[in-house]
């Protein structure tokens, strides 16, 4: 390692608030890395900023004109004299135009360069990389669609059921699932307005539609020199309307061959995309094994600590050392045991309906194998402002089994009082027979809740609201 | 009343954890609200706290400050994060001192970003009472930069 005094960079600016801040910070220190926090008027007694050296507010609690605020963070960073920036999730994390300001300014973004960021933004082009690259992609258009006789032609070629997505989209906008032929015309005038209408860009693709997918994503991480290491998957199937709610690694799915043949697949996309530092290599797995690119997410992802805590491996840190050009320690070739992570959101637990509020009492879990990357404290104010998220509870076991053990019991201990959280989601989801027969697909939630219901309905006449133990 | 006066009143403010306060002497009233809206504005008590971030590393003017709005006095805050000059190059004359009338639109000092002068304006008719920051010091976004004397009409 090189000397301190020789470093790329000493200060780092964290251009993010919450868990992922509060992660970051922890990294930095780790390397003797000094740390400046930003906030909104909001975050004023936030974790983050009671945690790093410093802090600069940036801006007022909307988040466009503070944590997106280009100009006052870059700002930020001048005036504390930071000379690299880490984006952590959302916010500016992936986008192109902030990563080319940062070189501008002289401050080293820490991630893959705009290029690649750009590149992996624009679903469509990254489609057509991977395509060339030779790595598995859903059956779908080359390209965008213009008119609705070619997209007839090509739903033709790819077979119904098929889905209809915004070109510079995402988030379930501008996308239309489409069963039949006479559907067609329809959703495709309706995919078109509403990409244009949420994204300026009414370019829209046509991709076949799996009905029952498993969402399972390849953790890499590129160093310097162009080497790309891999740290298996992570299943992400259980979400609701493409939010991920509950993750875990290894997937219970997934064979060593496939794992291996998936892995070789996301070093060949990441290479084709000339993609250096952490990133994730997102999959659909359909029933008979087949695996199709999705997208690469260009930073580092909420549910990063399952891979850490199965491959021994602190990501975050690897994230910094890439960016200050320092040697990384390859991960071990092999995970060991098993790894699930619950995202405690502040939520109504049934109707996932935002919960803000102060935290008036909180007791964390602990003990083996747990671990809980938050930002809350007893006090806490959850704002109104931003996203849900307010603790990743973490267990790590010697099996599955164990695993969900150490889960149901963190979870028992953990007391959030002041706000609704999804705990008892969480809960019974852990006990859900489904669930832990490891055969479960995207749609689970779905069929979760119908179950829910229907045995609520039954049980009626007992109690108004069953408990998990109903 | 002198500023020391107003600020150590401020700290007493911040302090108690009050949401308004008022205060009347010799002609002279000054009146402290600070808005329960923004879940940020105020401390709540913590147990187990670390330590402040502002108590080492950047001092900055802090936009924990509550806003007075005073009959008699406006604060002037920075809408950005930057640096704060008082004149438009270091050889040219402040824009305006302590004492100078300023009328509304009136350019009171800029606010350096991104290699970009910014112009702040004055958005109250007064004189200048004091400023609160150095020339050349850094500046994050709400932190308090002059304050004004309202001109009598405007402090009705």
């Amino acid at each position: 390692m090189a000397s301190p005094t020789k470093r790329a960079f000493k200060k780092v600016l964290i251009a993010n608030r919450g868990e992922i801040a509060v992660r970051v910070i922890r990294a930095c220190r780790d390397l003797g890395l000094a740390t400046v926090a930003i906030y909104s008027t909001a975050d004023r007694n936030a974790l983050h900023v009671q945690m790093a050296d410093e802090a600069v507010c940036v801006g007022p609690p909307e988040g466009h004109a503070s944590y997106r605020n280009i100009p006052n963070i870059i700002s930020a960073a001048e005036i504390s004299q930071a000379e690299a920036i880490h984006p952590g999730y959302g916010f500016l994390s992936e986008n192109a135009h902030f990563a080319e300001i940062c070189h501008a300014a002289g401050i080293t973004f820490i991630g893959p360069s705009p290029e690649t960021i750009s590149l992996m933004g624009d679903k469509a082009r990254a489609k057509a990389l991977m395509r060339e690259a030779g790595v598995p992609v859903v059956p779908g258009s080359i390209g965008t669609i213009a008119t609705e006789a070619e997209g007839l032609d090509v739903a033709a070629e790819i077979g119904y059921p098929l889905i209809i997505k915004a070109s510079g989209g995402g988030g379930g906008r501008g996308m239309r699932i489409v069963t039949a032929p006479d559907e067609f015309s329809n959703a495709f005038q309706t995919a078109q307005t509403e990409a244009l209408q949420a994204f300026g860009n009414k370019e829209v693709y046509i991709e076949r539609f799996f009905v029952n997918p498993r969402h399972i994503e390849i953790q890499v991480l590129g160093d310097a020199d162009g080497t790309i290491h891999t740290l298996g998957e992570r299943d992400c199937s259980i979400q609701r309307r493409h939010q991920k709610l509950l993750e875990e690694a290894p997937s219970p799915f997934i064979t060593v061959a496939l794992r291996s043949a998936m892995s070789q697949a996301a070093v060949a996309a990441s290479k084709a995309a000339d993609y250096v530092n952490a990133g994730t290599v997102e999959f659909l797995v359909d029933p008979e094994e087949r695996f199709f690119f999705i997208e690469m997410n260009t930073r580092i992802q909420v549910e990063h600590p399952v891979s850490e805590s199965i491959f021994r491996y602190d990501l975050v840190k690897a994230q910094l050392l890439v960016a200050l050009g320092e040697p990384i320690a390859p991960p071990p070739p092999k995970p060991e045991g098993h790894a699930i992570e619950c995202r405690i959101n502040a939520e109504d637990p049934w109707t996932f309906t935002p919960s803000p509020g102060t935290i008036s009492r909180l007791i964390l879990p602990g003990g083996p194998g747990i671990r809980v990357d938050t930002a809350a404290y007893q006090g806490a104010v959850i704002p109104p402002h931003y996203d849900s998220l307010v603790a990743k509870v973490i267990s790590t076991g010697k099996n599955r089994d164990e695993a969900i053990a150490r889960m149901l019991r963190a979870l028992g201990e953990m007391k959030v009082d002041g706000i609704k959280t999804t705990i008892p989601f969480h809960l019974e989801v852990l006990k859900d027979e489904v669930f832990r027969s490891g055969r479960y697909s995207t749609s689970f939630v779905e069929h979760f809740m119908e179950r829910r219901e229907e045995h609520s309905d039954k049980h009626s006449d007992k109690s108004k609201d069953p408990g998990p133990e109903a | 009343m002198t500023n020391e006066d107003i600020k150590e009143i401020l700290g007493l403010v911040r302090e108690h954890n009050l949401l308004s306060f008022e205060f009347e002497r010799d002609g002279t009233r000054i009146k402290i609200a600070r808005s329960p809206l923004a879940p940020g504005s105020f401390r709540i008590a913590q147990e187990g706290e670390l330590p402040s971030s502002s108590d080492s590393g950047l001092s900055l003017p802090s936009p924990s400050a509550p806003a007075i709005r005073s009959d008699k006095i406006r604060i002037i805050t920075s809408p950005i994060v930057g640096t704060f000059y008082r004149s438009s190059s270091p050889d040219a004359s402040p824009y305006v001192e302590v004492g100078s009338p300023v009328a509304k639109g009136q350019i009171l000092c800029i606010i350096e970003a991104m290699k970009l002068m910014n112009e702040i304006e004055s958005e109250v008719e007064g004189t200048v009472r004091a400023f609160l920051v150095e020339n050349g010091q850094p500046v994050e976004y709400g932190a308090p930069l002059l304050e004004i004397d309202l001109k009598a009409e405007e402090s009705a």
